[in-house]
């Protein structure tokens, strides 16, 4: 009852939402619609929360490898959401001096903020800095010209490394701007990288994209394909 | 072992070491000596400062910071640069973040950028900031139409109907020019499809002008210049619109020298340079160490055969 209960929403809000971007007297309806949806994704953080705790808890009791950075992970959330919550540290507003933690949980000098700035930024900023190393070892290792696909992906990666820094403009800055032969500095040949080659190719990507997606809302709206539920249907 | 064979085999540690090297002694000089590259603005710079360049004094601007601290290094000094040029055009902003982890970046830029240059700006009057709303591109169908519906309160909880500057502010078309800072999803590319491509074709087509990671740029220039009026992609955008708004802040206060804040995204043009070239330098590497051992092979296989 319950799946075939889920089958019906999906129908309803996703005939509603066709509709009423081509019927203005339902304009209302797929506004609602969203709105339901925004109600929804702000419901979900508790279900990914409790997720959170289920998937890292059972980790933790079943001592399963890398129990312990379940249990860190687990650490990490409690003591954020404690901070948060309970606006540990928060200073009151300047326009309310009398009142309590009426500052706002992520002020500065909160114990959220501190967390925010000085462990969350840095090690997520951390996370992404890594991939400049392990990009420098991959060119190194695995970006070889091993045939004419490779090749011309070599020789497009070689004009844009050069030409989005000031290597381009040395290299071959001796070009005159406005001569006939400007269009083979590497900044020029950058940017008509971008604008001719990946502008086309990404034009592709995005229409044969959109057609996927129509094709797929279709089979959910319809109830043919119903992995969005969780199981093997 | 041929010389070949031991660069072929060379521990990873030691690219890394080029790689840390490359980025980190270019920071170092540069943080002493304060130099820094020219910067020739690309045509998607120049049309991101131009349309914010053409906006009247007093527009309003919704300012979407949609990326987080991950990405900030990349990110930061555009959101930076812009808001700088919207307090230099006196505009009225109005910033808001469909990502959650964003909050804080958003009062940090108000509080770096915008009050420090213009110290008398009043909240509410002049700035605002709506904070976080989750629903992703839900929450941009819905400010479509309704923009109070989607954020009631601003973020410090403040009714948004108690707020002056909300005052006519009915949905995304009310304001003169969206920006948006963008690491990935919901980012750039569902605000062209959701908030800015319903309107083309319509009486006023909303403008929309963006910065975005080096990655995601590929994807988003298709919809440049018709759904979005500019684009800074990666830190080399970021580099070539701050010099474009320097330009108009020194020309504002003659003779006073800009503070090296005003510099960050330039001034990372030197790490990316080095970073850019050992690259460049790995992969003609790379490809002498595969051709020379293919020779190799096949010259082997060569004499086997003939023996």
């Amino acid at each position: 009852m319950s799946r075939q209960l889920a089958i019906i929403v999906t129908l309803v809000a996703g005939v509603l939402m066709v509709v009423s971007g081509f019927i203005k007297p339902t304009q209302g309806w797929g506004e609602d619609a969203a709105e339901w949806f925004n109600i929804l994704a702000a419901m979900a953080f508790v279900l990914g929360a409790a997720n959170l705790a289920k998937v890292h808890l059972s980790k933790i009791s079943s001592r399963d490898a890398g129990w312990g950075f379940s249990a860190v992970t687990l650490l990490a959330f409690a003591v954020t959401l404690a901070v948060g919550l309970f606006k540990v540290g928060v200073n009151p507003m300047p326009a309310f001096p009398d009142v309590p933690m009426s500052g706002g949980k992520d002020a500065e000098g909160s114990a959220f903020w501190w967390v925010y700035t000085y462990v969350l930024s840095s090690i997520t900023a951390t996370m992404f800095s890594l991939l400049a190393f392990y990009v420098a070892s991959a060119a190194f290792r695995a970006f070889r010209a091993k045939n004419t696909e490779a090749t011309l992906l070599l020789v497009a990666a070689f004009i844009v490394l050069l030409g989005r820094t000031f290597a381009g403009v040395v290299l071959t800055g001796w070009i005159p701007a406005d001569s006939d032969w400007a269009f083979l500095r590497f900044e020029n040949l950058s940017t008509t990288i971008f604008e001719v080659f990946a502008s086309a190719g990404n034009r592709a990507i995005i229409i044969g994209i959109a057609l996927g997606v129509a094709a797929t809302s279709l089979k959910i709206i319809l109830g043919i394909d119903r992995s969005y539920m969780g199981s093997g249907d | 072992m041929s010389f070949i064979d031991r660069l072929d085999a060379i521990d990873r540690r030691w690219i890394f070491l080029m790689m840390a090297c490359a980025v980190a002694i270019p920071i170092i000089v540069i943080g002493l000596t304060g130099a820094r590259f020219p910067e020739v603005p690309g045509p998607t710079s120049t049309a991101t400062f131009e349309t914010i360049e053409a906006l009247p004094e007093g527009a309003k601007v919704l300012f979407s910071f949609d990326f987080d601290p991950a990405s900030a290094g990349e990110l930061q000094p555009m959101a930076n640069a812009f808001m700088r040029h919207l307090g230099q055009k006196k505009a009225k902003v109005y910033c808001q973040t469909l990502w959650a982890s964003a909050t804080p970046l958003i009062e940090e830029t108000l509080k770096k950028c915008l009050l420090t240059q213009s110290p008398d700006l009043v909240y509410g009057v002049d700035y605002v900031n709506l904070g976080y709303q989750a629903g992703n591109e839900g929450v941009m169908k819905v400010i479509s139409t309704d923009y109070k519906q989607s954020f009631p309160t601003d973020a410090k909880g403040t009714r948004t109907t108690a707020i002056p500057m909300m005052e006519g502010i009915e949905n995304t078309s009310s304001f003169d020019l969206i920006m948006v800072v963008s690491a990935g999803y919901p980012g750039s590319k569902e605000w062209v499809q959701y908030v800015v491509s319903p309107t083309l074709g319509k009486g006023k087509p909303i403008q929309l002008v963006a910065g975005v990671t080096g990655v995601s740029a590929p994807q988003l220039v298709p919809y440049f210049p018709t759904q979005m009026q500019g684009m800074l992609a990666a830190i080399k955008g970021a580099a070539e619109y701050e010099y474009m708004v320097n330009e108009v802040i020194k020309a504002a206060n003659p003779g006073k020298p800009l503070p090296p804040a005003y510099m960050e995204a330039q001034r990372r043009m030197a790490p990316q340079l080095f970073g850019h070239l050992l690259m460049v330098g790995l992969i003609i590497v790379g490809n002498t160490i595969f051709f020379v051992k293919r020779r190799q092979s096949r010259s082997g296989s060569a004499m086997k055969a003939a023996a």
